[in-house]
């Protein structure tokens, strides 16, 4: 009641006022209003636009990479999730007393950090540290800096390291293929990365995930064809033999005659997948698929089967060496000595040249290059492994008549280690081209038979002197198995002609050679040691791997007792 | 009078929605929280499976079950003397 007595007495200067405070009000309710409406209606849209553009995200989902298997289910690379630091320097910046702690973390400078957090000011994203162990992720977590996230990654492990690095090759830190199968098969390995929205806060954390866009796709896995055992024991055996003999470097391969699928495939030097800090060029190339080389003698068996081919010559043929060399035009082809008269056997078991040459210029110049092209020569292998060398062999058209001879001991084409692998499995398969395969098989391919399964057995049946004493190759034998072969002693070429002192030792095999299942390639380069023949650098490493994996693969001896002569009778009547 | 009916049902209409929205999204914040969780779970079970699976390869390589064999377990490769073929 005190109020309306104190209000009765209003003048015109109070009412005044009033009309002053009600107009204000009222303009500064309209101020708002039409704040509000351009708020809300006029600028709508570019509001909200705006604000998702600060708080909603499209981020990634990283996908797992398939892993690489050998044929037996050894892991071989393996993808596994780590934690990766990322910060964002615009917010970072503002916050340096965390700076000291981050680094600390981090394992780094304290200077240097802050030198990185400054040159990316202007960015919203850069690495700090990529690929942490937990524990270290687990930390920067804990320590909650503005600006700092950790996200996921995969690192890639090899379990086989050296071993096998050839093969399988390697990924890089965004975890696409760089080399070996995991290049090759790079599409298949790989997942697809999935996408989400997501809400962040002004801390950049996620608050909300609105909807999964793609789910991650995880890569598939694949199973190579190479049997780690195998592998193990190709690469010890091949390494022992390139530092004994003081080499420049070498390569082995291991097929399995049947199925066309390679075993082991190893190369020195070589290098850790995992660390790869000290990497050196030299040493990433898979020798046995990419490097080519004349084959030397180890061609020699296919002039013979060229031979026996042509139905002119019979495994009882004479050729008459003498006096140890021949002329053919210009040039003169030497044996080591003079080796007399030899059958067709003997020219294999000896590594006869003039041999060889005196037959192969007495067939038509296709008979040898026909038999060359047939069994895979001048053309790529088809695993397709980056940098596959196909070689080279020259149409017959352009062949003078030294060619000719040449050709039949191995100078004048090039060849790969698997190409001379895949060549020999012909011989091994009684005359069966099969596909190769680094990748496991489900079943055997067909192949095409491109000789006579006669004229296989025939030059298989000769190839077994190789090992006998008397041949080039005694230290190939293995205990228990027959064994057959051929060496090659390549002298290298240079620019200019030949080089006097540098080899290269090759030694191609298979056994049981009654009915063989591996064929052997065994290539060591530049041997500096007192010995450089394929007989004696080369065979010995074929020996070792062969006669592990033999005994691995369970394969029953066709020579039980260790002798020299095929004892097939003993196969059939168990341990006479 | 069916007017009013017909208001009064869309009121409770939209007070219901209201509700069940603030009742979905809180589920969808609970169940964030969960999917989080479990992918944080899962992260860390894929690294101990990864981790495990390194581990048995290498206790499963070729080079140290020849090192264990000889050493430990002294076996050696039998030679030809020592094998018996048996026929299938």
């Amino acid at each position: 009641m005190s109020r309306n007595r104190e209000r009765r007495p209003t003048d015109a200067p109070g009412r005044w006022r009033a009309a002053l405070l009600q107009g204000l009000f009222l303009l500064a309710f309209l101020v708002l209003l039409a704040r509000a409406v351009d708020l809300q209606v006029l600028r709508h849209d570019f509001l909200v636009r705006q604000a998702s553009a600060r708080h909603l995200r499209t981020v990634e989902i990283p996908a797992h990479r398939g892993t690489i298997r050998d044929r037996h289910g050894e892991t071989l690379a393996l993808s596994t999730p780590m934690a990766t630091v990322w910060a964002n320097p615009k917010v970072l910046l503002q916050a340096p007393e965390y700076w000291p702690a981050l680094a600390r973390i981090l394992g780094e400078r304290e200077r240097k950090l802050a030198r990185r957090i400054r040159a990316y000011a202007d960015r919203e994203f850069v690495y700090l540290r990529r690929q942490v162990p937990p524990d270290v992720a687990q930390r920067v977590h804990a320590l909650r800096a503005p600006g700092v996230g950790l996200a996921r990654e995969y690192h890639r492990y090899y379990p086989a390291g050296e071993v096998a690095a050839h093969v399988v090759g390697f990924t890089d830190v965004d975890d696409v293929g760089r080399e070996g199968m995991e290049l090759a098969y790079d599409r298949w390995l790989r997942g697809t990365p999935g996408k989400k929205r997501v809400v962040r806060d002004g801390r950049h954390r996620i608050v909300d995930e609105l909807e999964l866009i793609r789910a991650p796709r995880p890569g598939r896995d694949l199973v190579l064809s190479i049997d780690l055992r195998i592998q193990y024991l190709a690469y010890r055996a091949l390494k022992a033999a390139v530092r004994r003999h003081r080499a420049r470097a070498g390569s082995a391969v291991v097929l399995d005659v049947r199925t066309g699928e390679v075993l082991a495939m190893v190369n020195q030097p070589s290098w850790n997948p995992n660390d790869r800090r000290h990497l050196r060029r030299a040493a990433l190339r898979n020798r046995a698929v990419t490097d080519v080389f004349e084959p030397g003698s180890t061609m020699k068996p296919f002039a013979i089967a060229a031979a026996l081919l042509s139905g002119r010559y019979r495994p009882d043929s004479r050729i008459d060496t003498r006096p140890g060399w021949l002329r053919v035009g210009r040039y003169t082809i030497h044996d080591v000595h003079d080796y007399g008269v030899l059958d067709l056997t003997g020219i294999l078991r000896k590594s006869s040249n003039v041999g060889v040459s005196k037959i192969a210029l007495s067939l038509p110049r296709e008979s040898l290059w026909g038999v060359l092209q047939k069994v895979g020569f001048g053309q790529a292998p088809g695993l397709g492994f980056p940098g596959e060398a196909a070689g080279f062999l020259s149409p017959p058209a352009h062949w003078h008549r030294v060619e000719q001879a040449t050709l039949a001991f191995g100078y004048g084409l090039s060849v790969s280690a698997l190409q001379l692998a895949r060549a020999y499995a012909v011989l091994a398969h009684d005359g069966r081209l099969l596909p190769v395969s680094l990748v496991r098989r489900a079943y055997p391919p067909e192949g095409t038979q491109v000789l006579p399964a006669a004229v296989a057995r025939q030059v298989r049946h000769m190839l077994e002197a190789v090992v006998s004493p008397e041949g080039t190759a005694p230290r190939a034998r293995i205990a228990g198995y027959r064994v057959a072969g051929k060496t090659g002693t390549v002298r290298k070429a240079v620019a200019g002609g030949y080089a006097e002192d540098r080899y290269l030792a090759l030694f191609v095999g298979m056994a049981p050679a009654s009915r063989p299942r591996l064929v052997c390639v065994v290539a060591i380069d530049e041997p500096g040691g007192e010995t450089y023949y394929g007989g004696t650098v080369a065979a010995p490493v074929f020996q070792r791997i062969l006669s592990g994996a033999l005994r691995l693969l369970n394969v029953p001896p066709d020579a039980p007792r260790g002798t020299d002569a095929p004892l097939q009778a003993a196969m059939a009547g168990g341990p006479a | 009078m069916k007017r009013t009916a017909g208001y009064l049902v869309l009121l409770a209409a939209a007070v219901a929605s209201a509700v069940v929205l603030a009742w979905a999204r809180y589920r969808s914040r609970v169940l964030f929280v969960e999917l989080q969780q479990l992918e944080r779970a899962r992260d860390v079970l894929e690294t101990e499976w990864g981790r495990l699976q390194l581990e048995q390869a290498a206790l499963a390589a070729p080079g140290r079950v020849e090192r264990v064999a000889r050493e430990r377990l002294h076996m050696h490769v039998p030679g030809p003397d020592e094998t018996v073929i048996v026929k299938p």
